[in-house]
This record gives structure tokens, sequence and C-alpha cells, in this order.
């Protein structure tokens, strides 16, 4: 069976064929005519769409920086000469310098490492914990449901930033790599929820499916559906909303690193930048607007990518 | 209805156990010197370290020692003692002070979040589809995605600093008015989704049968949609609005920090700057018990608002 194959292949086809809820694939049948389904429908109005373009644009662009910063600024983020400060624009950098004498821009295009590194790890392990939580809630119903909902309330119920703020104190005095996973793992361990909830609801819907009860008859085991025809279905709303908690939670490092319990010193982030910049905003505003600037653009290309996909793929919009 | 708040009440505790529990545990217990953790990074005089081990009883040890220093914070909390913070002051003088400002610049934030969302979002339902509806809609996108130490330093900058029509900082003792720009900072992300929630809300109301029968009536459609529309569209807009109520107090942390606000977030700001361990600590057990309380009342509010919802 090579569906589970071809619908991870890529993500886009995966999110086609989840909301689809169609076992065959679309055409197989020798009914070209009719190959356009929901989710052909879906791909077609999405690529009509600016907004689609622009977001995944700038989405790709921040990624690029993120692996090779060196090709976007020419200048060493980290080398800071006080009698630079808040220097005009020259040479490579564009923006001129902050308060410590550091290329502005610079250390803007480098902080996208740190930050889409924290935003793609925490989406990442948030998506496992919700597709693991989701799936047994949802599969399996009765007591696990039951229980598995009310964990969900009780997270549900706790504030980010307070809880955060309590479980980064303790790793307030360790080394920049245990701190970075340290926010990782908070963020993850909290915002998984929405996610789970939305992996369970699909599940749910998926499991009645009479292509499930073929498989079952066929004698398939409750591992064998899950992973082979439930998970593809539920993976696409899923991916819509990891894609836009991505761009929360990289909102969400910024936010603990501008409050100095977060990502520290060494390191680049937007956030410590904004903080500083936020401080000699007098004398110069350049350093504060520019990390502001790339930050804001990150987290709504995301927040904007996710929600062009699901505007697509709603029938109740078309 | 009674049964309905008992055990909610009863949930309540529960989650206060649970929530206490866990604050404690994780600030004070289980880690090597709770008392080089409380002060953070700075270094702890053997007075300061002598003191400190006989006020929290930490030559107590094992799980009885934990408890019984556990009952100890949480007998203060309860009875308002939250300690001292590093620089000696009692931490609840601190928030006594601090809760007349934020509870003045959540009021502000509320009532822009009300005045401005609640109407904007009914214009945008009545002429859906319309520019107005379409500028609105990106207009809340760009506000919920911008984040808020984008937005407050920003607004600080250009409607503060660059074209002075706001004073750029409050002081110590805030008026309304150099409260006004923090409080719409504060209440932009609430009023993003106060718009979208009232917008769905009236929008799907506006086709329900009891539209079509008032307006078959002759009612004016002022009147069906001023009273009949908003009255069933308000439910989800105002619990929402409840919960928002108890974000907003512990979410004003970051917009108090930047307009140099004197409230509660102020303080926390300060805290986790000055890495004073008791008062982030006090603070946070505070700011969680008012986030348990108010979702209690919202959800008894809930009931109360809407016959149509039963609790068993």
């Amino acid at each position: 069976m090579s569906d589970f194959e071809t619908v991870a292949a890529t993500e886009n086809q995966a999110a086609r064929r989840g909301v689809s809820g169609e076992p065959g694939t679309p055409g197989r049948a020798g009914r070209p005519d009719r190959a356009r389904s929901l989710a052909g429908d879906a791909w077609r109005d999405l690529r009509r769409n600016p907004v689609f373009w622009i977001s995944l644009l700038l989405v790709v662009l921040v990624a690029a920086m993120a692996v090779a910063p060196g090709l976007f600024a020419a200048n060493d983020p980290r080398d800071c000469v006080l009698s630079r400060q808040h220097a005009g624009p020259s040479g490579g950098a564009i923006f001129g310098y902050d308060f410590q004498g550091c290329d502005t821009f610079a250390r803007a295009v480098y902080g996208a490492r740190a930050s889409l590194l924290v935003g793609a790890l925490s989406a990442l392990i948030t998506g496992v914990i919700a597709l693991v939580v989701g799936m047994l809630a949802g599969y399996f119903g009765g007591w696990v449901d039951a229980v598995l909902s009310r964990v969900i309330d009780i997270v549900l119920g706790i504030p980010l930033l307070l809880a955060a703020i309590v479980l980064l104190k303790r790793v307030s005095t360790s080394g920049d790599t245990v701190r970075l996973f340290a926010v990782i793992l908070v963020l993850a361990l909290l915002g998984w929820t929405t996610a789970a909830r939305v992996v369970r609801s699909s599940v749910i819907t998926a499991r009645e499916q009479d292509y499930v009860a073929a498989a079952r008859m066929l004698g398939a085991g409750n591992g064998r559906i899950m992973w082979r025809h439930i998970l593809p279905n539920a993976l696409a709303p899923a991916v819509v909303v990891l894609t836009i908690a991505l761009g929360s939670f990289i909102a969400a490092e910024a936010t603990l690193s501008f409050l100095g319990i977060g990502l520290k010193a060494p390191t680049i982030s937007w956030g410590i930048d904004i903080d500083a910049g936020r401080v000699h905003m007098r004398e110069s505003a350049t350093p504060l607007i520019v990390p502001s600037t790339f930050l804001a653009l990150t987290v709504l290309a995301f927040i904007m990518l996710g929600d062009a996909i699901r505007d697509a793929f709603d029938p109740k919009l078309r | 209805m009674l049964r309905f708040i008992l055990r909610r009440l009863l949930q309540m505790v529960l989650a206060f156990f649970g929530t206490t529990l866990i604050v404690y545990a994780l600030m004070f217990a289980g880690q090597g010197d709770p008392i080089q953790a409380l002060a953070g990074e700075r270094p702890v005089t053997a007075a300061q370290r002598a003191y400190l081990t006989e006020k929290y009883h930490l030559d107590a040890t094992g799980v009885g020692g934990f408890f019984y220093r556990y009952l100890d914070y949480l007998g203060g909390l309860v009875q308002g003692d939250l300690g001292e913070s590093l620089t000696g002051r009692q931490i609840s003088d601190i928030l006594a002070a601090a809760w007349p400002v934020t509870v003045k610049l959540a009021v502000i934030a509320m009532a822009v979040t009300v005045i401005f969302g609640v109407t904007a979002g009914v214009i945008a339902a009545i002429r859906r589809s319309g520019v107005f509806d379409h500028a609105t809609l990106v207009l809340t996108l760009l506000v919920l995605g911008i984040p808020t130490i984008v937005l407050a330093p920003l607004a600080q900058y250009f409607l503060g600093v660059r074209w002075p029509v706001f004073p750029p900082t409050a002081g110590a003792q805030p008026s309304f008015y150099a409260l006004l720009l923090p409080g719409i900072v504060l209440g932009s992300l609430s009023l993003a989704t106060a718009l979208r929630l009232t917008r769905t809300s009236v929008t799907e109301n506006l086709r329900a049968d009891y539209v079509r029968t008032a307006r078959s009536k002759g009612l004016r459609r002022r009147r069906i949609v001023g009273v009949h529309v908003l009255r069933n569209s308000l439910i989800p807009v105002v619990t929402f609005l409840g919960v928002e109520l108890g974000n907003l107090m512990g979410g004003a942390i970051i917009t108090e920090g930047v307009f140099n606000v004197p409230g509660v977030g102020f303080n926390l700001f300060r805290g986790i700057r000055t890495e004073d361990g008791p008062l982030v600590v006090g603070i946070v057990s505070v700011l969680v018990v008012v986030y348990l309380l108010s979702n209690l009342v919202v959800d008894v509010l809930y009931a109360v608002l809407d016959p149509r919802i039963r609790y068993e």
C-alpha cells in the first residue's frame, strides 16, 4: 500500500488529501474529469492568493537568513566598536550602528537563527505531543478521551507567560544551549493543547469513515489503522495549526528574551535587541525599529500562511 | 445552579492547590541550593543565608520538610502575607500600591475593547464583504500578528517621542491621559479578538429565524440589530472579555514595563530584571489566583446570562 508514502511525500499533498477525506487517488479510477477534488480546488485557490505567495516568500527569506546569515549581511554582528555608537549607515551597515556600536542590520539578520530554531523545534515537539494525545483521545474515546481531555483543559488554563517565568527561572544560571532548549521545551509543553484538540476532532471524523471499517474487516490492527489510515487525515489540519503556532512561538521566544528570562546576551535574539533599542530610542530609533520589523514580519508571515491555507480548505467560505 | 457553583468552586480549590504546589515546587524545592536559586545570579552573604534558612525552615529535610514549607507558604498566601522582597519591602505593600493602577489600566483597556471592538464588529457583520469588513479583517490580522513587545515600544516611540501626542511614560501617580496610550496598546489585542468574535456571532444571528420574524413584524432594522441580534450575539463576547480581564492583569507585564506604569505587571517586570526571586514568586502566586477567580466568575456569569446554558 503506497498510499501513505505518496501522501506524506509533500506537506501540501498531505494537506490536500487529508481534508478531502477520500481514500483513493483522484483520477486513478480512470475518470480524469472528476479528478478535481476539494483539495484540488483549494490548491488552485491558494495559487491565486497573493497573501499565500507573499507570506511564503517571507518565510523562505527568513529561513535562508537563519541558515546562511552571511549571505545577507556582510558585517560580523559581534564586531561592536563603541566609537561607532549610533553612527549612521556606512559600508555594509545599511541601517547604521546601535548603542554598543554593532551593525544593526547584521544583528537583525543573525537573530533569525535563534528565533526560527526555537519556533520550528517547539512546533515540532508540539506536533508530536498533539498527534499522540489527539490520536489516542480521538481513536479510543471512552475513558482515555475523558482523561486526556481533562489534561488538555488543565494545560489550556495555565497562563503561558506566568508559567514560563516560573519554569525558566530554574535555568537562569545555566549555559546558552541549556537555556535555548529550556525555552523550546517550555513553549512546547505549554502550547500543544490547541493542536491536540484539532487532531482529536479530525481523528473522530476519520474514525467513522467507511474505509476504516473496511480496513478493520480486512484484519488490520489498531496500530496499523491509526498509522496508515487515520494519521494522513489528521495531519492536514494539524499542519495548519502548527504553522500558526510556529509564528506565536517565535513571538513568545522574543517576549521571554525581552523580559530577560529567555535567551541571553551572547545569543543574538530579536527580543534582546528590541529591549536594548527601546532603552535608547530617544538617541536613535533604528536599533529599535529594525529588529521590531523583522520580528513582526516573521510572525505575521507564519500566521498569514496558516490562515491562507486554512481559508483555502474551508468549504464554508466557498 | 447552586450545585453547579459549588462544584465549580470545588474544582477551583483543587486547581488552586495544584498550581500553587507546582509554583512552589518549581521555585524552591528539589534544587541544590534554594537560597542561591532565590537570589538568582547575585552572591548571598552568610548572614542572609542564615536568616533565610531560619525563616523558611530549610533545615528540615525530606518530604515532611517539603510539605511543611509548602503549607507555610500557602498559609502566608491565604493570609495575604507574601513575605519580603530582596530589597526588604513587604510584597503585600508593594502589591497594595500597585493594584489600583493596574485595575485602572485594565478598565481603560477593556473600555477601548468594548467601544471599538464591538461597534466595529457589528458594522463589519452588517456590511459583510464590504470595504469596511475587509479593512477590519486585515487590520485585526495585523494586530493579532504583531507581538506586544513590538507594538508597545513602537507606539511609545511614534506617539510619545517622535510626534508627542501622548506622554511617553506614566509617572508614579499616572493621570488618566498618561494611561490612555498604554491602555490602548494593552486593549488592542483583545480588541481584535472581540471584533472577530462579534462579527462572526452577529453574522450567524442575522440569519436566525427570529430575525426574519422580527422583520416580517415590521420592526425597523435598527431595532432588530440593536436589540434582538446584539443581545444574542454578545454572549460569546462577554465570556471572552471575562477571561480576558484575568489575562489583562497578567498580560500587562510588557505594557506596564515599557510605559513605566507602576502597576502589578511593572513590579513583576522589575522583579525579573533584578533577579528578585521572592517578589516574582509572590506576584506570580497572586496573579494565578486572580486568573483562577476570574475564570470562575466568568463560568458562573455565563450560566446566568444565557438561560439556555444548563449545567446538569
